[in-house]
């Protein structure tokens, strides 16, 4: 079997292959379909409820595919295939222990009080539980977050852009930004859900041929595995085997951090708090809906690692040459975030390029959708309406939501650029997840679960955790030997330094939030039911068939989970 | 908003929708026989790809024609009234 293809690396005028009349055509057709769906769904959401919360109206299923398809941008695509790359299989660990655990935990535990309480955001449940202080901090600097995250989208798009079509970025970045704009403008979160839907199989699709011909040419998963050992000294094939020190494997992690800082923080943090998914939940139609929403997600995210991490290490088995950090590449050089590009065009013909390159497009677009659409919905309910204009009409919402919607697209472009600057942008993007999110899932856990937890509890906790972990991220920038007292070790990496300043913000987050409880006064108990678990009384699913049962398929992604950690151990 | 949709109360008004399952099984027929063709007439002068000798465009074409007729098949509006 062939190692090397020398006419793959053909490179035109700084582009890696050029598209032919067919690829063209089925990128066309794309642009085309998601501006169509959007007109069409224009007509379905003019008042508030169906612009920002799609009627409360989806299935279960087009809830859960959209739930992950909004955290599939390309960031997810590209940024984790860079990772497996740099990092090998542990990468996987923020797609299974990342995943499962708190995915479930969000269907069967959290979504009940978002569902019953009937708030449109997660900053609007805060308000309810809480107070006006904690929303307007959590609505501000998830606002601020979510723009940067599309940044983070953009940065990914623009790689594409760059490495395999040789297009101009300014240009690319407007005319995919401005659709996207375009459709969720017109459809509000209709349109955002159904294009959601539609991108998760052209993902799927367009992305699957890298793993079956890349298999096919390293040998299988052991011929792969051999290949690994001969190019790269470490252990890049075992999930925990190389955890039980910093220095021992490429991520600089000890399995402490992963377990607790990725699965118990920064998972539960991003999966059950950060309003781009959970939004998706909220909008189904009923409360089994949006409980099964997130369990059937997890399904479709145990296995995505098939099309993101396994053409990384498939990259680091059979390209023939190393690819660079983002500040190393150059002429002649490619950055580990140009991984699933090139693998792509290592294995794509005429037709199935325009496709991946259409599933890149599409990963871009759902996950710039999910953040502007969020964005929209926190920007209006949770900070116009309540500090700017109180007495607006319904119409008068729905229309700052659609300006809302073209502001944050443009916000967004104003930001990629400071995406460059990171080495890997899954750094970039734990870091601000580590700033933003870990806090916030202690607020809103202890919201939940905490009949004692007060507003002063949850404002100061939040704010304080928050400010912890951006402090800790300065003073490690400052001083780098402070590391040690972040991450527990000098051996540790950025990834390993974003996974413990998360469980650190958290912890601070929890104690500050339990201190000043202890020392304020609480709500008083008719004004916390439907919001906390001691005064809500949850529906039942008991008289549900058994497989009709959210419990059964979440056990049932717990055996799959289970079975995936022995085998790869 | 469109008239005839005013009064249908907000929870029933997806039934009037074209369902999403529908915008993607004609999406993918037609990706399906764009790479269906464009495989075929590379048939014997494949892409310098790595393992060209696979013919991967073929199979894409076929799954993606086949699972993209089922969609479209089964939620083609006509059949849901």
């Amino acid at each position: 079997m062939s190692f090397v293809l020398p006419a793959l690396w053909l490179f035109e005028g700084g582009r890696l292959i050029s598209l032919t009349a067919p690829d063209v055509s089925i990128i066309v057709l794309y642009f085309a379909m998601v501006l169509g769906i959007g007109l069409y769904l224009r007509k379905f959401s003019s008042t508030s409820d169906d612009f920002f919360m799609a009627g409360r109206d989806m299935t279960a299923w087009v809830a859960g595919l959209s739930f992950l398809s909004a955290n599939l941008g390309a960031l997810e695509l590209m940024g984790w295939a860079a990772a497996a790359y740099q990092y090998g299989i542990l990468a996987t660990h923020f797609y299974w222990i990342a995943a499962f655990p708190s995915m479930v935990f969000l269907g069967l535990v959290m979504m009940p009080f978002y569902y019953i309480s009937k708030t449109h955001s997660v900053p609007g449940y805060l308000q309810l539980r809480y107070g006006e202080s904690t929303r307007a901090l959590s609505g501000i600097s998830f606002a601020f977050m979510t723009v940067l995250m599309s940044g983070i989208n953009m940065y990914a798009m623009a790689l594409v852009m760059k490495v395999v079509l040789g297009w101009n970025i300014h240009f690319s970045i407007w005319v995919s930004s401005l659709t996207v704009a375009a459709y969720v403008t017109l459809g509000g979160l209709y349109s955002a859900i159904f294009n959601e839907v539609l991108q998760f199989f052209l993902i799927w699709l367009g992305a699957l041929t890298i793993p079956i011909l890349g298999l096919i040419e390293a040998g299988g998963w052991n011929g792969l595995v051999a290949r690994i050992h001969e190019r790269v000294q470490g252990d890049y094939t075992h999930l925990w085997g190389p955890l039980g020190s910093f220095s021992s494997n490429p991520m600089g992690v000890h399995w402490t951090g992963i377990l607790f800082g990725l699965g118990g923080v920064i998972a539960f943090g991003y999966w059950t708090t950060d309003f781009l998914v959970v939004q998706r939940a909220m909008a189904a139609q009923d409360l089994r809906s949006a409980k099964m929403a997130p369990i059937i997600a997890s399904y479709f995210k145990m296995i995505v690692p098939l099309i993101v991490i396994l053409p990384g290490l498939l990259a680091l088995a059979v390209l023939p040459f190393n690819l660079v950090p983002e500040s190393a590449a150059g002429p002649g050089l490619h950055s580990y975030n140009e991984v699933l590009p090139l693998m792509l065009a290592r294995y794509c013909g005429p037709g199935l390029l325009g496709l991946g390159v259409t599933a890149l497009i599409a990963g871009f677009m759902s996950g710039m959708a999910g953040n502007v659409s969020a964005f929209a919905t926190v920007w209006t309910y949770d900070i116009y309406r309540p500090y700017m204009n109180r007495r607006g009409t319904d119409k008068h919402y729905v229309r700052v939501g659609r300006w809302s919607t073209i502001v944050g697209v443009i916000a967004s472009i104003c930001t990629w650029y400071l995406v460059t600057h990171f080495k890997s942008i899954m750094d970039y993007m734990q870091a601000l997840v580590s700033f933003f999110i870990a806090p916030l899932f202690g607020t809103v856990i202890l919201g939940m679960l905490w009949k004692r937890g007060t507003a002063k509890g949850g404002f100061w906790g939040l704010l304080t955790g928050t400010l912890a972990s951006i402090g800790m991220y300065t003073a490690v920038v400052i001083h780098p030997a402070w590391l040690r007292y972040v991450a527990l070790s000098t051996d540790a990496k950025p990834m390993a330094e974003n996974l413990y300043r998360a469980l650190w913000s958290w912890l601070i987050c929890v104690f500050v939030t339990v201190v000043v409880s202890m020392f304020t006064a609480p709500k008083p108990a008719e004004e916390l039911q439907g919001l906390v678990r001691a005064y809500t009384i949850i529906p039942s699913d008991g008289d549900l068939p058994l497989h009709k049962r959210p419990i059964f398929w979440g056990v049932g992604v717990a055996v799959l989970f289970a079975v995936l950690q022995i085998i790869f151990w | 908003m469109d008239e005839s949709l005013k009064e249908i109360p907000v929870q029933h008004r997806h039934h009037r929708m074209l369902p999403v399952w529908f915008f993607i099984g004609v999406l993918l027929l037609i990706y399906g026989v764009i790479i269906l063709l464009t495989s075929l007439r590379n048939f014997h002068q494949p892409a310098t790809v790595v393992l060209a000798n696979f013919h991967a465009g073929i199979w894409a074409g076929i799954v993606l024609i086949l699972l993209g007729g089922l969609y479209t098949l089964k939620f083609w509006p006509r059949r849901r009234h």
